[in-house]
């Protein structure tokens, strides 16, 4: 699985299972508009981590974090390489 | 005839009658009750223990409890060494309870005992010595707790207030056999211990060499009446087949929290016993017991003065007032147990829901999820409560965006059990069960299926805060 589809997944399954609207999910969604709260968003990352192997927000190499979806997948892009 | 509470445990062993039928069996022997009368398992040196701080350092629980029983009135002090002691904490537990005497089974503890003055050695073996078996001390008795790190906590009871909670000799015609998973060096199965003999009883003691399912046989052999045991000791036995051997009339469970999944599965496994949880710990002794067979406690408890005992709630945790409570930790800079009205704080956190109260964790073990608390205690009690699951653990995964979020690790029913081939399906179905029932930052962020969860000797699950 890419990281780009394991990442629209989880947004997907967390937003299902969170009862949340979410948006269309467009490379230039930015997450705060996405839906999704500050809750579902650490869900995400727990899942993330279980399946890639990495989680970028604890990493001390990414020092800006993401605004929008394409900046949260290649956050992960980039923890993955 | 109301029997007093005075008196050493031999006196009042004795007062609870019919010595002669009574005994005490561990898994490499047993010990009739009335040998005490005539015989001793300390040799002749019963007399050099008299006034002295003896540290009962065992290997078997039959030959501590003998001990116990002989040395109650007689020595100043009793120190109970639980089986599981690290040998290096033994230098700290000597110095700081003073003691001057050390009674065990192991002759290696004679040559590896720092500055003891003298070392006498017991055994299942009672043979005839000369003494007077009278109360010369009110005995302080000595229960080491694991600290959160490193030393033991050491704890100070009296036969009294260990005894507290205990109906002395009842006069059934039936005599009760007792038994427990616990070790009678800790509380909970000291309690029992006690029980068995200021109510007239017999005991079968559990050893740590054997494994559940014979432990079980054994007690089922011998036919256990009464049986105490943790709410995991309780989850582990109720896998074995041999827990059909044993038919309790009375069940007991303390120790950890009680939730609604185990006291159901007791009740439908042993339909003929009555199943009773109570609330007791080392340091505020035997607060209550609730014989409903419900989860939680009556909310009538609290603020009553009963049977001696007097709780409250303050700052969301119970506080106990009786003269069951510990009297001080001896040898560390921990103030007094009790606070200056009398109550000792449980540190286990209750809440309030229609008319009864339930516990929903330790104090100590709160996992902050983007500052909402959440007891790892309340999510198990949903997850175990899925037809599924036979255990679980919750506990802290760090997360940079909520601070923490909470992770279940969970152990399923049935022959597979183990990790293999769920899959994601039962994993989204626990998941919704805990949805159904708890706020949304309490529901596990993720589950992982494992075959077991590490138990302590205490026969708790292991925690570790994250």
């Amino acid at each position: 699985m890419s990281v780009r589809s394991a990442v629209l997944s989880q947004f997907k399954q967390v937003a299902q299972e969170q009862n949340k609207k979410l948006a269309p999910l467009s490379d230039d969604l930015p997450l705060s508009e996405s839906g999704l709260d500050s809750l579902c968003f650490a869900i995400i990352v727990t899942r993330l981590e279980d399946a890639l192997g990495v989680d970028p927000f604890t990493s001390t190499e990414q020092t800006e974090f993401p605004v929008t979806l394409a900046d949260f997948i290649r956050f992960y892009e980039d923890a993955a390489k | 005839m109301p029997q007093s509470n005075q008196g050493s445990l031999w006196s009042r062993s004795s007062a609870a009658g019919r010595l002669s039928e009574r005994s005490l069996w561990g898994a490499d022997g047993s010990v009739a009750l009335g040998d005490l009368a005539w015989g001793s398992s300390l040799g002749a040196r019963l007399e050099e223990l008299a006034g002295r701080c003896v540290l009962v350092a065992t290997a078997d629980q039959l030959t501590a409890a003998l001990a116990l029983i002989e040395l109650d009135g007689i020595a100043r002090r009793l120190i109970l060494s639980p089986p599981d002691l690290p040998t290096e904490h033994l230098p700290f537990v000597i110095t700081a309870a003073a003691v001057d005497a050390v009674v065990s089974d192991r002759p290696a503890l004679e040559a590896g005992t720092p500055g003891a003055a003298s070392f006498v050695s017991c055994s299942l073996k009672v043979a005839p010595a000369a003494f007077e078996r009278t109360e010369r001390y009110q005995t302080e008795w000595i229960l080491l707790t694991s600290g959160t790190t490193g030393l033991p906590k050491m704890v100070v009871h009296t036969l009294p207030s260990l005894a507290g909670a205990i109906q002395p000799g009842s006069a059934a015609p039936q005599q009760l056999l007792w038994s427990t998973f616990y070790d009678i060096r800790r509380y909970g199965g000291l309690q029992i211990f006690l029980r068995a003999l200021l109510g007239g009883g017999s005991m079968v003691l559990s050893s740590a060499r054997e494994s559940t399912g014979d432990f079980l046989l054994r007690a089922a052999a011998r036919g256990v009446t009464h049986m105490l045991g943790t709410p995991t000791h309780w989850r582990n036995a109720l896998m074995s087949p041999s827990a059909r051997r044993l038919t309790p009339q009375y069940v007991r469970l303390s120790g950890e929290i009680a939730d609604q999944a185990i006291l159901d599965h007791l009740r439908a496994f042993y339909p003929g016993a009555a199943i009773v949880h109570a609330f007791a710990s080392t340091e505020a002794g035997v607060g209550f017991e609730v014989g409903d067979a419900l989860a939680g406690f009556p909310a009538s408890l609290i603020g009553r003065d009963a049977a001696g005992v007097e709780m409250k709630v303050k700052d969301g945790s119970l506080r106990i007032r009786s003269a069951r409570t510990a009297a001080r930790y001896l040898g560390s800079r921990s103030a007094t147990l009790p606070d200056a009205d009398g109550f000792v704080d449980t540190g286990d956190i209750v809440e309030l829901r229609g008319e009864r109260y339930y516990f929903v964790g330790r104090r100590d073990g709160v996992i902050n999820v983007g500052g909402q608390k959440v007891h790892p205690e309340e999510v198990e009690a949903v997850l175990n409560s899925h037809p599924q699951v036979r255990i679980s653990q919750v506990r802290a995964k760090k997360n940079a965006i909520m601070g923490a979020l909470v992770i279940a690790d969970v152990v399923l029913n049935g022959e597979t059990g183990a990790a293999s081939g769920r899959g994601k399906g039962l994993e989204h179905a626990i998941l919704e069960h805990c949805r159904a029932a708890l706020p949304r930052h309490k529901v596990p962020a993720a589950i992982n299926f494992v075959s077991s969860l590490a138990v302590a000797p205490t026969g708790k699950i292991v925690r570790r805060n994250a």
